[in-house]
């Protein structure tokens, strides 16, 4: 791809990027929702974060693995007490990101 | 349970812009590697310097860079790229009508702005946050504006680097997005409906990627779970009414 396309190709994707960002701002912000729009909205962080989250901690390449080899799922144990007991966003990456590199140096 | 994500809220005497940087902080974290990696396939993509950074300032969106750096790499045509592109964001679709309803008293143009700069990991903290108050426009901005230098910084490293070190795994810096998803998750856990919802949500979308349905799995893990919480919570009206 030469370098116009390139550019090209990037704002393509800038575009399609920001308008499922704008769109519910531009259509939804100074209008008073349903009740029950709003409930479902308010569940929306939780969901989104838990189906994003989860498959990273329990698949490798698309299957199923809890053998001690998926670092990834054991690491997060001690990572969801740290979160949990000290409700800090810095502790808890410490302790990940921490408990990750201890295991791949001594193991 | 109300502690805040960085104790920068407990000093009133900083200004909104340092707090918001401050809050910033834990996301810089995990941009700085992640904008790395991606800088570092977007050089092994061939990419010039000039794109990998424009992609970043103007895309902004961290997994999908990931792939479209792969997708470049190998060969694929635009229109292809593109695509992809808008599949794997189409989820801030979700993450924007979230949180909408908390800036109704906001002009327009600066909702949209804010808009402009959402990702995963901000939408996380901004709805932690604004389920509290919705602070100052300008801590608000400062938390984007932050976070977003950040992840071209990250991806300028890691382009620099390219030709240096390729490997961020001895350091467990792969692991920051992960870490950070489960702080930002349980920060988001106030009561049982919710640790349903997220189990719930967790699963589908475990099952979708494992029955091969990865491209879908997060929209439809989202929409089906917020649904359960909403079924969950009529159902406990109910119940104590």
């Amino acid at each position: 791809m030469d370098e116009k396309t390139i550019w090209l190709t990037l704002f393509g994707m800038a575009a399609v990027t920001v308008v499922p960002r704008l769109l519910p701002v531009w259509l939804l912000a100074g209008r008073t929702l349903p009740p029950i729009v709003v409930a479902w909205l308010r569940y929306v962080p939780v969901a989104v974060l838990a189906a994003m989250l989860l498959p990273s901690l329990v698949l490798q390449q698309g299957h199923l693995d809890f053998s001690w080899s998926n670092l990834y799922f054991w690491v997060s144990l001690p990572t969801i007490a740290v979160a949990w007991k000290t409700r800090n966003l810095f502790l808890t990456v410490i302790t990940g990101m921490g408990g990750i590199a201890l295991v791949r140096y001594f193991f | 349970m109300s502690q805040s994500v960085v104790n920068s809220e407990e000093r009133p005497d900083s200004s909104p812009v340092v707090r918001g940087v401050l809050q910033a902080l834990p996301v810089v974290m995990g941009y700085i590697p992640i904008g790395f990696a991606y800088g570092v396939l977007a050089g092994q993509a061939h990419l010039s310097l000039f794109s990998t950074l424009l992609m970043s300032l103007i895309v902004y969106a961290g997994s999908s860079q990931l792939i479209a750096a792969g997708l470049f790499a190998s060969g694929q045509p635009m229109l292809s790229i593109i695509f992809t592109t808008f599949i794997v964001n189409l989820r801030h679709l979700l993450m924007s009508a979230a949180v909408s309803p908390y800036l109704a008293r906001w002009p327009q143009v600066r909702r949209l702005l804010f808009a402009a700069e959402l990702t995963d990991e901000s939408f996380a903290l901004h709805s932690v946050q604004f389920g509290k108050r919705v602070p100052a426009a300008s801590q608000v901005f400062a938390v984007n504006i932050t976070a977003h230098l950040s992840w071209i910084f990250g991806s300028w490293l890691g382009f620099v680097a390219n030709t240096m070190l390729t490997d961020v795994k001895p350091f467990g810096l792969d692991y920051a997005l992960p870490a950070m998803f489960v702080a930002l998750l349980l920060l988001q856990i106030h009561h049982w409906k919710a640790v349903g919802v997220a189990l719930f949500s967790g699963i589908v979308a475990v099952v979708f990627q494992v029955a091969g349905f990865a491209t879908w799995s997060v929209m439809l893990a989202t929409v089906l779970g917020a649904s359960l919480g909403v079924v969950l919570e009529s159902w406990t009206k109910k119940q104590s009414g």
